[in-house]
């Protein structure tokens, strides 16, 4: 605790670059004796602090060779890599790990080690008081949604989807900037996926982790990601915002990939205030003055243009009005507003 | 049975330097056999050459091993030791190794991502995770020690053999039945006891077992 205030304190004058979650690769490749090619050719990108980024690509693309070499599971063989502004190989290789959350996709839990010992094994290592252990497995238990009763259970009677939830506590144990997760969300079924993501989403955006996720599920990219890494044989092809990624895609390849020309994805990536944003932009007529009809559906600015649809759908008009949080009247929304904003994006490429 | 009655404390005498004979191969099997169990384990090409030469080792018939062992060690307990514990690597290592490579990768390399170090790997992971195996294979190791050990009583090992050859020597049934009786009672004995700590650590990885 007193180490923590100390440095907390050392922040505010001079903010030390090891506390940031910042990932930098430059020009790394990664060659196994198995293949003349790389598995990882000459990548160079940098991943900002809080960033949720997902690593997408077809399977043996290099995805997981590229995450491996963060907490030096694999070393590269050229090129090198820096977290929180220091370049990996500059302090001793376990200190580096115990810094960095790592979640794989067989959670590998240890098996004849309770759930309360699974995730103190790190903090433990740190040399962490009893004390501070305790209550930090009270509030990881909270975080992940699990009862503190699961605490002296064992990882075989759980189930897979909970297996994976403590596989992610024991990665957040010792408070890391930094979380790698491998297709960590692969293994459990459709409903508890959908599950696991939306809390990763909640929980990214609480403790503001820099989180590094692999994944080939294009769907989980695009749900998750704050910024996607497209990777295809080795290489780094595309770098970018989901939407980026939809509306100018750099080939044919994340066309494919992403969807580029699937209208509903594009949509589902943009939201009700673009579309009042790129009207101020371009002094367009900002609707205010029709009445709106009692019972009619309202639509919030943060509603995605997806769900706009179904909306306009299932209400049988053209447009409807949009009210933000205070039940202001902001404007009006309707079919013509997205066909134009799917043509400018279009335009864009 | 008159045998045993008449001359209990003899038989008790036997019966520990068997016991003892017996563990002291268990201890010096387990000094040699777990670091190169732990060695094959990491270095994969070594286990073939290596575990041939441990099946060769095993063909050797006993009584030819321990008189083999005579001109280098001379009489007593040292060669009896030193054979067992040479017949006993087989055994113990084969057991060892399965329980060290069949280790779920995704376990080792989750406790390598958490920054757990190569000492701290196997005191808190792999060897909990390979005890069941390994003291199947202590298990194996007393078993057949004790079994092969009463034939070192031929070149003056001492132990429960003694009563076999002796009552073989001099016709005496009597001794026979009571060295067999005692070397069974032994057998199970380190059985049991055995099996029962293999299971307290199979209960901790696997749970309940029905
Ligand atoms: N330990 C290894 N030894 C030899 N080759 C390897 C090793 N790990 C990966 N490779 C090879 O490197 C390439 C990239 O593998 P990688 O595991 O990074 O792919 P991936 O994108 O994670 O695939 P997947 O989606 O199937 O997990 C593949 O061709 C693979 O065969
Ligand atoms: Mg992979």
């Amino acid at each position: 605790m007193s180490s923590e205030m100390i440095s907390s304190t050392a922040d505010t004058n001079n903010v030390p670059v090891s506390e940031s979650g910042e990932i930098v690769f430059e020009r790394v490749s990664k060659f196994f004796t198995t293949s003349t090619l790389p598995a990882v050719d000459q990548i160079s990108v940098k991943i900002t602090d809080g960033d949720l980024v997902v690593i997408l690509g077809p399977s043996g693309c290099g995805k997981t060779t590229l995450l491996k070499m963060v907490n030096r599971l694999y070393e590269p063989d050229s090129g090198k890599i820096w977290v929180g502004g220091k370049e990996i190989h500059t302090l001793p290789v376990n200190e580096l790990r115990r810094k960095i959350g790592y979640v794989i996709q067989q959670v590998g839990l240890f098996p004849h080690m309770t759930i309360q010992k699974n995730i103190s094994v790190v903090p433990h290592l740190l040399g962490w008081e009893e004390k501070r252990i305790n209550d930090r497995l009270e509030m990881l238990m909270q975080l992940i949604g699990l009862p503190v009763s699961y605490l002296p259970r064992y990882p075989r009677q759980l189930s897979g989807g909970e297996q994976q939830r403590v596989g992610l506590a024991r990665a957040l144990a010792a408070d890391p900037e930094i979380l790698l997760m491998d297709e960590p969300f692969a293994a459990v079924d459709a409903i508890n996926r959908e599950c696991l993501q939306g809390e990763l989403i909640d929980l990214h955006s609480k403790l503001n982790k820099t989180i590094l996720f692999v994944t080939h599920d294009v769907e989980e990219a695009f749900r998750l990601a704050t910024k996607i890494i497209v990777m295809r044989a080795g290489k780094l092809v595309q770098y970018g915002t989901p939407l980026e990624l939809v509306t100018q895609p750099e080939n044919e390849f994340i066309e494919e990939l992403v969807g580029s020309n699937n209208i509903l994805r594009k949509l589902s990536l943009m939201n009700v205030n673009s579309i009042l944003k790129a009207r101020e932009n371009h002094f367009y007529d900002a609707d205010k003055s029709q009445p709106v009809e009692k019972n009619s559906a309202v639509l919030n600015p943060e509603d995605d243009l997806r769900s706009v649809v179904s909306l306009l759908l299932r209400s049988g008009r053209d447009s409807l009005p949009v009210k933000d949080s205070e039940n202001r009247l902001l404007g009006t929304v309707g079919y013509a507003d997205l066909r134009e904003m799917l043509i400018s994006n279009l335009s864009s490429e | 049975m008159n045998y045993l009655v008449n001359n209990f404390d003899v038989v008790v005498e036997l019966f520990l330097q068997h016991l003892q004979l017996t563990l002291a191969v268990i201890f010096f099997s387990l000094l040699i056999g777990i670091p190169l169990g732990l060695l094959l384990a990491r270095i994969r090409w070594l286990r073939g050459p290596v575990m041939s030469l441990l099946g060769i080792i095993y063909t050797i018939p006993s009584l030819s091993f321990f008189v083999l062992l005579i001109p280098l060690f001379g009489l007593g307990t040292r060669p009896a030791i030193i054979a067992l514990t040479a017949y006993a690597q087989l055994l113990l290592i084969r057991n060892w190794l399965v329980g060290l490579t069949n280790i779920e990768p995704a376990v080792l390399e989750a406790a390598r991502g958490m920054g757990l170090n190569g000492w701290q790997r196997f005191w808190q992971i792999e060897f909990p995770l390979a005890l069941p195996m390994l003291l199947a294979g202590i298990r194996l190791v007393a078993l057949s020690s004790i079994g092969i050990g009463t034939i070192a009583a031929f070149i003056n090992a001492g132990g429960l053999g003694v009563l076999l050859f002796q009552g073989v020597i001099t016709n005496n049934y009597d001794k026979i039945f009571t060295g067999a009786l005692a070397v069974t009672i032994l057998s199970f004995a380190a059985n049991y006891f055995i099996r029962y700590l293999e299971q307290r650590a199979e209960f901790r990885i696997y749970g309940k077992r029905i």
